[in-house]
């Protein structure tokens, strides 16, 4: 059994979003090495409500790295030190006894911080509704079988499917951009023939919502794939510019009303 | 209080049709001017909501995750089962009928579950249209694999992630109504409330967890869609958020509780490693496709690394007690079988409370990259958790809480004793009897979301006048809201020493040791006595920082608590009261020479439903009896 950590942690705390925020400084003592990071922020809160002090104010919920709950910059790294892992499966293994850690929540204008390191993620949910789904309302759509899909392109769907929307990517970027995530959507559904029908409507709904909600654009430096949990990779972003620009090109207004893939 | 189960006539095969013809419409133009909630936003609660607003419907969902993606049906790993028989294994509706009712060992309400096994197809159907990339064969056609408790091929995949890959096709079917402004979508809310006027569900009151600000939204109907109460025990593979609040609420205002004793103990968790624990990990059960399950055959090999065990000193307990299913013997009885052996003290790992589940052979007759391509993220999730590679040493598991089959108690049409109150796939208790089959909560979530409630819940609303909902100030509105904010104050202002978390472990210590994977009468009377003892203390002795109209994370979960503090009690009522042994619900003084579980068909064949009389009165019990016409009563056996 290995031996007990101690570190200081310099913790991010805002009561709001309008308020000013700040970094404050507490210890986390006898922290295992098995204990996950959340687990360790756990210990901390406990004692902080023990004291009468607000707890540390974090997302978190399956706790699995399924969810896309949680949501950390730690030491200016999104999810931590570990590479395709959460912040939930991040172990307290990863650090040193003695160790400073800093904690941040994601930074972005899209993402304005609720409080402490909780942010506001709604702006994925609108670039999904804006377009990311096929238009399939339930009902009796043909036999699962009747169209078959070649395996290659069942896994490079699901490759991009794995997107657990957490919001790393736009944290990792320096200019906030979601294109990895938005691309991510878009292949999935791009890469199937279910989803041809909407393809190119889709990527331009979804892209024109992804400017109004303010994300930057993709200079290709790269972040987000290193900071994906979940290895999506940046050729997905290639593979939406392409759509984006036939989608530009062969667009024709509605003529028949309709709004859209939306 | 009549528990009328509303099963329509004429043969099993024949009902459903039959009800769905018999059921009123609502004519389209008419939809709009109905208003549904609905309350969750997992396969359930998400299916629903997205498939009433493309009817017409007005619909509000309602989720306490910042998203209605991040529901926890997303963390479901192995699959959905369908009785499409694509592998042309003897697969049929009928089959998936029987495994079901089999596995739930006789407790479940047959008309449901063959609806449940009619349906399960057309998932499959819808799933793909929306673009759920299922693993596919090389051909292009779907690919299948096998689940415990049944010997055909019939579940589907994608990775080991169909939870979240089916969750996103019905948030995307959700996102769409959003954006077409049929769905109000409320993340970050809690409902905290059921407004109920004259016997009848009429709407809920939700906290908004940011603003802490306490709202009421009136409708035609109301559908829980809130998942089980499987954190009764505090550590279990449930997210941290889920609660049993919903169902509480609704318990509380005239909702009967059903079999709340009936829980699933996963047998493939990781082990626990310490006090700090705080969730368990669930290693999906399609891993014992390939796994092979073992301790060591002597206690004094325990202590040693699993490569210095020789084969001829290994037990592979599953394989040797029930050959003919091996280590695809259903979850209750694999379970059970590791509590035993690690009872004669054969379990290994530094608690000793763990089994090996071991890839070796499969790796050797496949290679180890089949083997990353079925199960990889698994096994990187395994790695992430205990530091050990599981392609070299085999895995630990151990079992730990993982689903609740019980559940607020539902008619055919999936309504609650409360006229306009439906509740839809974890929430309720109608399929899966005192035992699920792994793959099949995924296949009831969206069954009662995409298939059921769209046409039970016209049936209702047919006879309601469109126009006569009642109003926002209406003095059963205001009284609800008043009940929540006074809930709030008191939790406030205890003014304790202790946190929400301690009283919570306090409570899953009991719930684990007394009603958990073997219960008797004496350790069942001694947690009626403990649990209130430790309500007591939280009510005394509870400390919240902050205030109760903010964000307050400490306040949430005290909400919780309390009513976990309640639901643990029921449970342990219930199981007292039923005795036999059944599913997931072990007696121990009801077992066979060989320690299987040991039904009473004659005095316990009923659904125990609980009716709330009030504070400090004891609940009620009443049944149902469950007829089996078609599958009939016969002891389970896997052997």
């Amino acid at each position: 059994m290995s031996k007990d950590l101690n570190l200081t942690l310099h913790v991010w705390r805002q009561k709001n979003a309008k308020c000013d925020g700040k970094f404050v400084e507490y210890p986390a003592k006898n922290i295992s090495p098995d204990m996950s990071f959340l687990e360790m922020l756990d210990i901390v809160n406990e004692d902080l409500i023990r004291k009468g002090e607000e707890p540390i104010t974090f997302d978190h919920d399956c706790r699995e790295g399924i969810c896309g709950t949680c949501s950390m910059v730690i030491n200016g790294r999104p999810h931590g030190p570990r590479e395709r892992t959460t912040t939930c499966q991040l172990h307290m293994r990863s650090f040193k006894d003695g160790d400073s850690v800093t904690i941040e929540p994601w930074r972005a204008e899209a993402f304005p911080v609720i409080k402490d390191l909780m942010v506001d993620r709604g702006a994925f949910d609108r670039i999904i509704a804006a377009g990311g789904f096929i238009s399939v309302p339930t009902g009796s759509p043909q036999d699962a079988n009747a169209l078959p899909i070649p395996k290659e392109s069942a896994d490079l769907s699901m490759d991009a499917a794995a997107c657990i929307g957490c919001g790393a990517c736009v944290a990792a970027c320096p200019n906030a951009s979601a294109m990895l995530f938005v691309s991510a959507k878009i292949n999935h559904l791009g890469h199937l023939p279910q989803g041809q029908p909407e393809r190119y409507l889709r990527v331009r709904d979804m892209i024109a919502q992804m400017d109004a909600e303010e994300f930057g654009t993709c200079t290709n430096h790269g972040e987000c794939e290193a900071a994906c949990p979940k290895g999506i990779k940046m050729e997905n972003i290639a593979r939406m510019n392409r759509d984006f620009i036939k989608a530009s090109l062969t667009y024709r207004p509605a003529t028949t009303g309709g709004g859209g893939a939306g | 209080m009549e528990l009328n189960s509303r099963i329509p006539d004429g043969p099993i095969d024949k009902k459903w049709e039959k009800h769905k013809f018999d059921l009123k419409l609502v004519n389209p133009a008419n939809k709009r001017k109905y208003k549904v909630l609905v309350v969750g936003s997992g396969l359930a609660g998400g299916a629903a909501a997205a498939s009433l607003a493309e009817l017409g419907y007005e619909v509000e969902c309602f989720c306490y995750q910042d998203s209605p993606r991040r529901a926890h049906s997303i963390a479901a790993q192995g699959g959905i089962n369908a009785a499409k028989n694509y592998q042309n294994d003897g697969d049929s509706v009928y089959r998936l009928f029987y495994d079901t009712v089999k596995g739930g060992d006789f407790r479940a309400r047959e008309a449901n579950v063959h609806r449940l096994a009619e349906v399960s197809n057309n998932i499959i159907d819808q799933c793909v249209a929306q673009g759920v990339p299922f693993a596919r064969e090389y051909g292009g056609l779907l690919d299948n694999r096998s689940f415990g408790g049944a010997q055909v091929s019939r579940t589907f995949y994608a990775r080991g992630q169909t939870g979240q890959q089916l969750l996103i096709g019905a948030y995307q079917a959700l996102e769409r109504q959003i954006g077409l402004g049929k769905v109000k979508m409320f993340s970050r809310h809690e409902m905290l409330e059921l407004i109920v006027v004259d016997g009848v569900a009429k709407g809920i009151v939700a906290r908004d967890m940011v603003t802490g600000e306490v709202t009421s939204h009136v409708a035609d109907a109301v559908c829980l869609a809130t998942g089980g109460y499987g954190n009764v025990f505090y550590l279990s593979t449930n997210a941290k958020g889920c609660n049993g609040t919903a169902v509480w609420r609704a318990y509380k205002k005239g909702a009967a509780f059903a079999n709340p004793c009936f829980t699933q103990i996963h047998p493939t968790c990781i082990p626990v490693t310490g006090d700090h624990q705080s969730k368990l990990t669930l290693m999906s059960e399609s891993l014992r496709n390939d796994g092979r399950i073992w301790v060591p055959k002597r206690k004094e090999d325990c202590g040693k690394p699993a490569s210095e065990i020789p084969e001829e000193d290994r037990d592979y307990y599953l394989e040797r007690k029930y050959p003919s299913y091996g280590n695809l013997a259903p979850r209750d009885v694999s379970s059970r079988a590791a509590k035993q052996v690690c009872d004669e003290g054969r379990g290994v790992g530094p608690t000793r409370l763990g089994v090996y589940l071991d890839f070796s052979d499969a790796i050797k007759r496949l290679g180890a990259a089949k083997i990353e391509e079925k199960y990889g993220n698994l096994f990187e999730m395994y790695e992430r958790i205990t530091d050990e590679n599981p392609y070299k040493t085999p895995m630990r598991i151990f079992p730990a809480s993982h689903y609740t089959m019980g559940g607020l108690w539902v008619d055919y049409n999936l309504m609650s004793t409360i006229p306009g109150l439906f509740v839809l796939g974890e929430a309720n208790f109608s399929d899966h009897g005192a035992n699920r089959l792994g793959a099949s909560a995924l296949m009831q979530g969206l069954a009662d979301g995409y298939f059921v409630i769209p046409y039970t819940i016209g049936g209702y609303l047919a006879g309601i006048k469109p126009g006569t909902r009642i109003k926002a100030d209406d003095p059963a509105v205001k009284a609800a809201e008043q009940a929540v904010t006074d809930r709030t104050d008191k939790l406030m202002s205890i003014g304790g020493k202790e946190t929400p978390t301690h009283f919570h472990r306090e409570l899953g210590k009991v719930m684990w040791e007394m009603c958990g994977m073997g219960r008797n009468e004496t350790g069942l009377k001694k947690a009626l006595e403990l649990i209130p003892q430790i309500r007591e203390e939280f009510w005394k002795n509870l400390r919240i920082p902050g205030t109760g109209n903010d964000l307050n994370q400490s306040l949430e979960a005290a909400g919780r608590v309390a009513d976990f503090l309640e639901i643990g009690e029921l449970m342990c009522l219930d199981a007292l009261e039923r005795r036999e042994s059944c599913g997931g619900h072990f007696r121990e003084e009801w077992q066979t020479e060989e320690g299987e579980a040991l039904r009473d068909d004659e005095n316990f064949a009923h659904v125990a439903a609980w009716e709330y009389k009030g504070e400090g009165q004891a609940p009620v019990r009443h049944t149902e009896q469950l007829a089996f016409e078609n599958v009939h009563l016969a002891t389970r056996s896997y052997k």
